[in-house]
């Protein structure tokens, strides 16, 4: 309990660095000599405070769906950037805003997430199907399934001139992020809320289909909302900032390796956890080419990867 | 009462469990024993509704339970299978707790922490209670699971193969520990057992299946027995009696 207050004040110190770092001054002093109508003002509640509310929302909601992903799937090693998932959440969302360009964001959203939904499902069918051996070939077939799906959206974009676009969306990035155009990510919120709710059943799930029947719960069911946790997130996370690889994946390892996987337990620590990366890795990204921004996936992308295989290199030696 | 009737499961062209209708008494200790790949474990899966069932009906103390919902089950009766793979990082004291999902729905009473306590005690568990069940040996980790199955307190606890894993002190004790069970807290144990000296010391009703079929049952004194045994494994068992007991010996 004391270490979760710690990373809860950890968290917070991010988040203020978070709103007072970046080309406009925006300090402490200059938000007190201006008046409000004033740039420093003005900066702070359209862009900085949207900004690192985003980073907050869409961290902690990406790990968590990470979390109930492993948990569903019983495999460390699936999240949804390793499971179809986020790819499919980018087909749905170009094929809606190809077919009606005009829909509102949420509406672009909804069908995005149905589209994750889909994709989910069809690996996990793919995986029922395949005798599997070792844990690694679980994310290996979601990354190429993933793959396929990638290179379907890719066409489609590149068909109806909609490269630039799909590349703008797939790469997690907050600079764009301003008021009015991160608020559907309340709703990955709402999915944290919902995991911790059903945080038991999910514990349940993830000790395996007999145990679940044994006690007395619908395995089906708990498979289901789990899918639509994952790909709500998924979608609402990918049309407000983009994909953000591998946070659902080292997160929740981590907070595993440290208090293990009782959900009722893990889900503070993984929403803390993954919010607290995000941030740290777009303070990151924020610092080291000043002016200039290094877009959030890449930063991610390269620690996460780091971390990953440390991970795995650490499965290696645990299963030998 | 668990009563079974026709029931049947097949893969492909082969039945694997074929119309199988048993009546198992309430209370003791009942053992399924017979050869590999007689249908012991499938039966107790589908009598425990962990698996469908192609044909027939399964009913336990007239709950059919196909149709029962499963949180009504899992306050009657309890399974577990031989091979668990778990993958979730949980201490045993988390485990056992989950024993009591059933009844709390996750919120733990002043009450369902006394079953906990006490199933961690009865298995003799205090020591590893905060260990996490990666960290423990396969018999450890065997015991942990039992706990849990006995926490749900259920009047029927079905086991398939609990003695895997266990090495010979842990073997007796988990039996005489079902014993208890039976005796004093009035539980059905319904037992798939491999060793059929285990099954004759401890059961009170055994019984035979072979390719998919009951072909003997009865209390214990009359199932062990050469002729009754031999029938069985289709090989020579001798049968000797020892203080009082009936022990068989096949090894030549």
């Amino acid at each position: 309990m004391r270490w979760l207050g710690l990373a809860i004040v950890v968290t917070i110190v991010l988040a203020i660095i978070s709103l007072f770092v970046g080309v406009s001054d925006v300090s402490l002093g200059a938000l007190l000599s201006s008046s409000p109508e004033d740039r420093p003002m003005q900066v702070l509640l359209i862009s900085r405070i949207p900004r690192t509310l985003a980073i907050i929302l869409s961290g902690a909601s990406m790990a968590i769906a990470g979390l109930v992903m492993q948990m569903v799937v019983r495999n460390r090693f699936v999240e949804p950037s390793t499971a179809g998932t986020t790819e499919s959440a980018s087909l749905g969302f170009l094929v809606i805003t190809l077919l009606a360009p005009g829909w509102p964001l949420m509406g672009k959203m909804l069908v995005s997430a149905l589209f994750a939904l889909g994709g989910t499902a069809l690996f996990l069918r793919i995986l029922r199907a395949v005798p599997l051996r070792d844990v690694l070939l679980v994310p290996l077939i979601g990354i190429m399934l993933g793959g396929i799906i990638g290179a379907v959206t890719a066409f489609i974009a590149y068909r109806y001139g909609l490269m630039a676009s799909l590349l703008a969306w797939s790469m997690g990035d907050f600079s764009g992020i301003l008021r009015g155009r991160y608020e559907l990510l309340w709703i990955g919120l709402a999915c944290c809320a919902l995991a911790y709710i059903a945080a038991d059943r999910f514990t349940v799930a993830g000790m395996g289909k007999d145990f679940t029947t044994n006690l007395g719960l619908n395995y089906q069911r708990v498979m289901v909302l789990g899918l639509v946790i994952v790909s709500l997130v998924s979608a609402v996370v990918l049309v407000s900032v983009g994909s953000i690889p591998f946070l659902g994946l080292i997160v929740p390892n981590l907070v595993s390796l440290m208090v293990g996987d009782n959900m009722r337990r893990t889900v503070p620590w993984v929403a803390l956890g993954g919010a607290g990366f995000v941030l740290a890795c777009d303070i990151v990204g924020r610092i080291v080419r000043y002016p200039y921004e290094i877009p959030i996936s890449v930063v991610v992308g390269v620690l996460g990867s780091m971390i990953f295989l440390f991970l795995l290199l650490r499965t290696r030696r645990h299963a030998a | 009462m668990i009563v079974t009737s026709q029931v049947t499961k097949s893969y492909g062209a082969t039945a694997v469990v074929d119309g199988v209708s048993l009546t198992l008494p309430s209370g003791g200790i009942t053992s399924i024993i017979g050869p590999n790949g007689a249908g012991k474990s499938t039966l107790l899966s589908m009598v425990s509704r962990l698996m469908a069932m192609d044909k027939g009906t399964v009913t336990v103390d007239g709950l059919d339970v196909t149709s029962t919902p499963s949180d009504v089950l899992a306050r009657r009766l309890s399974i577990l299978r031989q091979e668990n793979h778990m993958t979730a990082r949980l201490t045993v004291r988390d485990l056992v707790s989950f024993g009591r999902y059933p009844y709390t729905k996750g919120r733990l009473t002043v009450d369902d922490k006394r079953h906990i306590d006490e199933a961690i005690l009865y298995l003799n568990l205090t020591e590893l209670t905060d260990r996490f069940l990666d960290e423990l040996s396969g018999g450890q980790r065997q015991r942990a699971f039992v706990a849990m199955v006995l926490c749900q307190n259920t009047d029927y606890v079905l086991l398939d193969e609990p003695l895997n894993n266990l090495d010979m002190k842990h073997a007796m004790g988990m039996m005489k520990l079902l014993r208890k069970a039976a005796n004093e807290l009035g539980k059905t144990v319904v037992l798939v057992l491999h060793d059929i000296n285990f099954a004759s010391w401890y059961s009170d009703y055994i019984v035979a299946m072979k390719h998919g079929k009951v072909v003997n049952q009865g209390p214990a004194e009359h199932m062990i027995n050469p002729a009754v045994l031999s029938e069985i494994y289709d090989m020579e068992i001798k049968v000797h009696e020892i203080g009082g007991q009936r022990i068989s010996v096949y090894y030549e």
